[in-house]
């Protein structure tokens, strides 16, 4: 525990540098949040890890309310502010302002091979993601079993996700898993 | 409240398609609200049908441009998205008050239900179905990567691909720092990108 640290600077510390690097969203930088929040700061155990996530996608929104989340298990309604305007801010500045820039040449082809170059990266990243989240949430044959099931649904079909979270949650709580 | 009467200066039905009028700081703020709250699993979907079919605030060229632009920037993709699409229309207020709306009401919900696990979080069936939702909400997010990894895929881009095996290996097995990985990867992937691409002109 870094008890002689403010939780809430080490919030905002964490997550505006971390989302500096969090190509292609915020579940590409799933795996650095489990490694600070587990393994550096121990904030939380793989357990709550894997329900915090669990938590933010039963919420509608985007994917970045899990650091609202990680930000409120840490530091209640002001680390959940801190946490969320840390990892939305320095990047939208940075949006804000390359938006203007691209906005008068609009004909230059760096946008095109900078995406090109990252797309990799971020679905390198966010497999990652779906690594770790699988090693902590999934703690049983059936629970994998769910997880692939989901997968493959969610892969071929145009079935609401959420249909796969609630029958996931229904498996759950009938004590399968 | 009094109602108001059937204005005599509506709008014709089949007014110009683009754009109808700019869209004021509240209305940027509503219709985030709406596309977020719709949003499970994710609000690109809804952004996309609330900005373009129902709003006509944009073609689909012009998003498919914004939105193509956030997700090359780092961050999280939606809320650069909303930031850019606010600060089009009203500059930084509108960003702000489009940011507001996509983040804050959902954060209310996401924060409710926090608050329910930290009081009930050691009940066995909420801890069972919570095991269940997780299970579940792990394959949606795989299934993301291989959608996302098929096009690549087809189209046999084998550096690509070796790049997303290596980035996957050394975050998710490795365990190693992002910013480490990426201040390698970065500058790695860009040359060879750079490379390929003027080798295929000449």
């Amino acid at each position: 525990m870094n008890s002689d640290a403010n939780p809430i600077a080490t919030l905002v510390w964490t997550f505006a540098w971390m989302s500096l690097f969090a190509v292609g969203g915020a579940n590409s930088a799933i795996p650095e949040m489990h490694r600070v929040a587990v393994d550096v700061q121990h904030w939380m155990n793989d357990r709550q890890f894997a329900d915090i996530f669990a938590i933010s996608q039963l919420s509608p929104g985007p994917n970045v309310l899990i650091v609202t989340l990680i930000g409120y298990h840490v530091a209640g309604i002001f680390g959940a502010l801190a946490a969320t305007v840390a990892m939305c801010g320095p990047t939208a500045v940075v949006a804000y302002y390359v938006s203007g820039i691209l906005a008068r040449s609009s004909h230059s082809r760096w946008p095109a091979i900078i995406q090109a170059a990252l797309v990799p990266l971020s679905i390198g990243l966010m497999g990652a993601s779906g690594l770790i989240l699988a090693l902590t949430s999934d703690r049983s044959w059936v629970a994998g079993l769910i997880t692939v099931a989901a997968a493959v649904l969610a892969f071929a079909t145009r079935l609401n996700p959420l249909w796969m979270l609630l029958a996931g949650g229904a498996l759950g709580f009938a004590g399968l898993i | 409240m009094p109602r108001k009467s059937s204005p005599a200066a509506a709008p014709a039905p089949d007014a110009p398609v683009l754009p109808p009028t700019p869209p004021g700081l509240l209305d940027l703020f509503i219709a985030f609200a709406k596309m977020s709250l719709a949003g499970f699993g994710g609000v690109l979907v809804w952004a996309r049908r609330g900005i373009v079919d129902q709003h006509r605030w944009m073609t689909a060229d012009e998003f498919n441009e914004t939105f193509a632009l956030c997700h090359f920037l780092p961050g999280p993709n939606i809320v650069n998205l909303s930031v850019v699409f606010g600060a089009r229309f009203r500059g930084i207020p509108g960003g702000v008050a489009a940011f507001a709306g996509l983040v804050f009401p959902p954060m209310v919900i996401a924060i409710a239900l926090a608050a329910l696990y930290a009081r009930y979080g050691e009940i066995d069936a909420l801890r069972r179905i919570l095991a269940g939702v997780s299970c579940a909400a792990v394959g949606l997010l795989i299934a993301v990567v291989f959608k996302m990894a098929m096009p690549l895929a087809q189209r046999r881009e084998v550096t690509a691909l070796v790049i997303l095996i290596a980035v996957f290996v050394a975050i998710g097995v490795l365990r190693l720092p992002l910013q480490m990985v990426l201040l390698v990867a970065i500058p790695l992937s860009l040359g060879i990108t750079i490379f390929v691409r003027t080798r295929g002109k000449a």
